[in-house]
């Protein structure tokens, strides 16, 4: 049973604590992190053996390491830059030599023939009230799991799991302007699949104007 | 400004650049440009969907092979994994009791 009287303890606390040998405070940081870390490995990886493998090397890994976090970021963010390297690990090994489209400048890689907003339209629901719907659900997992990986990769460091650009940029052996393209590229194309399912049909805009 | 550096400028937007931060044509156009401005909030709510979603479940077992392997690491590095380490923690690393 919890106890009513004492507050939560904070990642930060028990982050604290496990660097002194308590486990049960690790486990407790782990129970709290772990849903996330499962949750950014399966949407790298797509797979749920790889996703569990690089999960627990990431765990493994966070005890190894556990006395070099110097309370620079947050207990989570540093956590999911651990998890984001593990994963990305397991995906370069199976991918072998062709990973290398993965960090390398290609052609999507710049502004050139960005793809223009096609379907807008405001959305008839907020997305929290979305995301609690199950008969949706995977359908959104599909749109992000079904994008071109090197947009995917991106979009889920930076924009699931709230690294910085420059965070995503380290994690992926990127520059931080590859970064941002790419970022661009998984937006648009989310939100144009996405708004198509969730837009409201009875107000689609039409831009009024040609950029040139 | 022509159309990618205008998307150019609505991601740097939506990912926090002050308007005043980007550029005057920019901020000129999204007041006035109605679709510019729901592309920005289709885009804002997109990353929201996926921010809000359910975790994905875990395959069965994975917690308690998890859960072993982490604490037979833990007891090779800490020599013990039974609860409580030792007291000396207490008055330097949480700076709580004195």
């Amino acid at each position: 049973m919890e106890s009513q009287t004492l507050e939560k303890p904070t990642d930060l606390d028990l982050l604290r604590l496990a660097k002194t040998g308590d486990f049960s405070a690790f486990q407790q940081l782990m129970r709290e992190l772990q849903p996330r870390v499962y949750g950014l490995a399966f949407r790298i990886l797509r797979q749920a053996q790889d996703a569990e493998d690089a999960t627990q090397q990431a765990f493994l890994a966070l005890i190894e390491h556990i006395e070099d976090f110097r309370e620079e970021s947050s207990v989570a963010t540093w956590v999911m830059k651990i998890a984001s390297n593990h994963a990305l690990k397991i995906l370069r090994k199976k991918r072998g030599l062709r990973m290398v489209s993965m960090s390398e400048m290609s052609s999507g890689d710049s502004y050139v023939d960005m793809p223009h907003p096609e379907f807008i339209a405001p959305w008839s629901e907020p997305p929290d009230e979305i995301a609690q719907r199950a008969e949706v659900q995977q359908e959104i997992d599909n749109a992000l799991l079904e994008l071109d990986e090197k947009y995917r990769l991106v979009f889920v460091l930076r924009d699931v799991e709230g690294l910085s650009v420059r965070e995503t940029a380290e994690v992926m052996e990127l520059t931080e302007s590859t970064v941002k393209v790419r970022l661009l590229r998984a937006r648009l194309a989310l939100r144009e699949r996405l708004t198509k399912k969730f837009g409201d049909s009875s107000q689609v805009m039409i831009p009024d104007h040609k950029h040139s | 400004m022509t159309c990618e550096e205008l998307l150019k400028a609505l991601n740097d937007y939506v990912d926090g650049a002050q308007l005043t931060e980007i550029c005057e044509e920019f901020s000129e156009h999204l007041a006035g440009c109605n679709p510019c401005q729901v592309v920005v909030d289709n885009i804002r709510q997109t990353i929201s969907l996926y921010r809000a979603g359910k975790p994905y479940e875990m395959p069965q077992g994975f917690q308690e092979r998890l859960q072993s392997a982490l604490q037979a690491r833990w007891e090779q590095k800490f020599g013990r994994s039974d609860g409580q380490s030792e007291n000396r923690f207490s008055a330097n690393e949480t700076g709580s009791s004195k």
